[in-house]
């Protein structure tokens, strides 16, 4: 008897420690981020910081604005949602309701690859066809622009909201569905006015992971935006949060990299804000 | 079956690990870091010492010319290499320089682009935004798009020093490596880039520079004028390991300088 009791207390001591290791890891990084992060807020000042609307961390006399940084993640995030959750969730409709099982089976399968294939292929591939193409079709001097990498972002989230959206459009109930075929409907109404309002929060959930994915990324787009701290215009060549800080970091000294430190502070605050909406999101779905 | 398969995979891996832990105890390693543009003379360089010295390995890590300097203060590498000379601050907080030789940086662009032959002043007036038509320097009527690397990179601060456009140069793009400076300047017929003369290839065209061609030759006399040194930076107060002292020596004799001529840089010994 005692000697299962110590057998079981030794085996949830274990489990419980693996859990507190993830735990762990996210106390460690955001109080590392917040006490590497705020010197350099503080010397530069928060509004200096926030809103200054130049970044000259190396010149004579450095400047560090971050206002282009977070102007340019915000447009790049929005655009790449603009585009990739209308067609990531019409491909999931299309999936989830109409498509025929073998069609179904084929996407589903390229879907799972695109999701496996790493960043940095998606920028060369950017970098090769998409920044002479945009050269070519808007008839611009360079091509390595926020538009590319909009376009990337938008390809990079497609398999999230496609699978996020499918799981959710595949949980409503047959019988929601039955009993409007059953008033007259046709099949595409039913689709579009009883299942995907009963889904409705699971595509939230979708949009949501596709907004914290394209935030978060740097390698592909550090290779098709250009990287020059300009305010965002669609053609102009720009930096997102992420490629400030992977741009710079290596080399930076002193208040530099302390100000990197807070871009990613920021850049941290952004996620965390993200985490909760998700998080409102799933508790208002389990109240309905 | 699928069990014993397992276990028997694990106890390969773990056995390559071990081993490779202990081959590594055997050789030297001598690290070094920092600029990209050193690539092709420090790669060939080690390859050759290596060669004749199978004990020590000499490992290279391309981060830039900045980070090279900032790893070798912070004692991360041996040897860090900078394609510019050490500031003063830098010396100050302990760091020796030593050239081991010069390179030209390469004014480049696109194959299909009929103009070859700029002064400093056009191509400082190009960088600042003064000329921003080809067609204003003798080339087809085009926008003139201006292809620079990251704020760390001795290319740019080498570039920039030497045409006087420090903090002025409005780029269209600020790349991070030598290598994606050329494969952009080869895809747009309306770029301008710069690029240490070793990594030049014939995706792209060379200019001329008041009308010298960069050169051996030219570099070593002088008379091409954008040019800067390849630095190997130690630290000041501190020896070298016996593995890295040898691999110093050896990048600086007369043994060294046919390698380094190979490699498109100009060696001073």
């Amino acid at each position: 008897m005692n000697v299962k009791k110590v057998k079981e207390d030794t085996i949830h001591f274990i489990f419980l420690i693996l859990g507190l290791i993830a735990v762990g890891s996210v106390l460690v990084i955001t109080i590392y981020l917040v006490i590497s992060g705020l010197p350099a807020i503080r010397e530069i000042g928060l509004v200096d910081f926030l809103f200054g609307t130049r970044w000259a961390s190396t010149s004579a006399q450095p400047e560090y604005g971050i206002l282009p940084f977070i102007l340019t993640s915000i447009y790049g995030t929005a655009g790449a949602i603009v585009i990739g959750v209308p067609i990531g969730f019409f491909a999931a409709v299309y999936l989830a309701k109409m498509a025929p099982r073998k069609v179904c089976q084929v996407m589903e399968l390229c879907i799972g690859v695109l999701a496996g294939i790493p960043s940095v292929v998606y920028g060369l591939v950017g970098m090769l066809i998409l920044i002479p193409a945009i050269m070519a079709i808007f008839d611009v001097p360079d091509g390595a622009s926020l538009l590319a990498a909009i376009v990337v972002l938008a390809v990079m989230i497609l398999p999230s909201v496609i699978n996020v959206s499918l799981t959710s459009l595949q949980a409503v109930p047959r019988e929601y569905e039955e009993a409007s075929l059953a008033l007259g409907a046709t099949w595409t109404e039913t689709c579009f006015k009883v299942t995907v309002p009963a889904a409705r929060s699971g595509i939230f959930t979708a949009i949501v992971l596709g907004i914290g994915r394209a935030i978060g990324e740097a390698m592909a787009v550090m290779m098709v935006a250009g990287n020059v701290a300009n305010m965002p215009s669609l053609f102009q060549s720009v930096r997102f949060l992420t490629t400030a800080v992977a741009s710079e970091m290596s080399y930076s000294s002193g208040l530099q990299r302390q100000a990197l430190f807070s871009i990613a502070l920021v850049l941290f605050f952004f996620i965390m804000l993200i985490n909760a909406t998700l998080l409102v999101i799933k508790k208002r779905s389990q109240s309905l | 079956m699928k069990k014993i398969l397992a276990i028997a995979l694990v106890a390969l891996l773990a056995a390559g690990f071990a081993f490779a832990g202990g081959s590594s105890e055997e050789t030297q390693i001598v690290s070094t870091d920092g600029s990209t543009s050193m690539e092709s003379v420090i790669g060939s360089l080690a390859e050759a010492f290596m060669n004749e010295n199978p004990e020590i390995s000499v490992t290279y890590n391309p981060t830039g010319s900045g980070s090279g300097i900032t790893a070798v203060s912070e004692g991360r590498c041996d040897i860090g290499l900078a394609s510019r000379a050490l500031k003063a601050e830098e010396i100050e907080s302990g760091l020796a320089e030593t050239i081991l030789a010069l390179d030209g940086i390469a004014i480049i662009v696109n194959n299909a682009n009929p103009v070859s032959d700029l002064t400093v002043e056009q191509i400082a007036d190009i960088y600042t935004g003064k000329i921003s038509n080809w067609a204003e320097v003798g080339g087809n009527d085009g926008p003139i798009v201006l292809i620079g690397r990251e704020a760390g990179s001795g290319t740019r601060d080498g570039f920039e020093s030497i045409t006087g456009t420090e903090d002025l140069c409005q780029y269209r793009q600020e790349l991070t490596s030598t290598g994606d400076v050329i494969t952009t300047v080869s895809t747009n017929p309306n770029a301008i880039g710069y690029a240490s003369l070793s990594a030049v290839s014939d995706n792209v065209k060379t200019v001329l520079v008041n009308g010298v061609a960069p050169s051996e030759e030219t570099v070593l006399s002088g008379d091409y004028l954008i040019q800067r040194p390849f630095v190997m930076a130690t630290r000041s107060g501190e020896a070298l390991s016996d593995a890295a002292q040898k691999f110093f020596d050896y990048a600086l004799s007369s043994e060294a300088a046919p390698i380094i001529t190979g490699a498109g840089a100009v060696p001073l010994n």
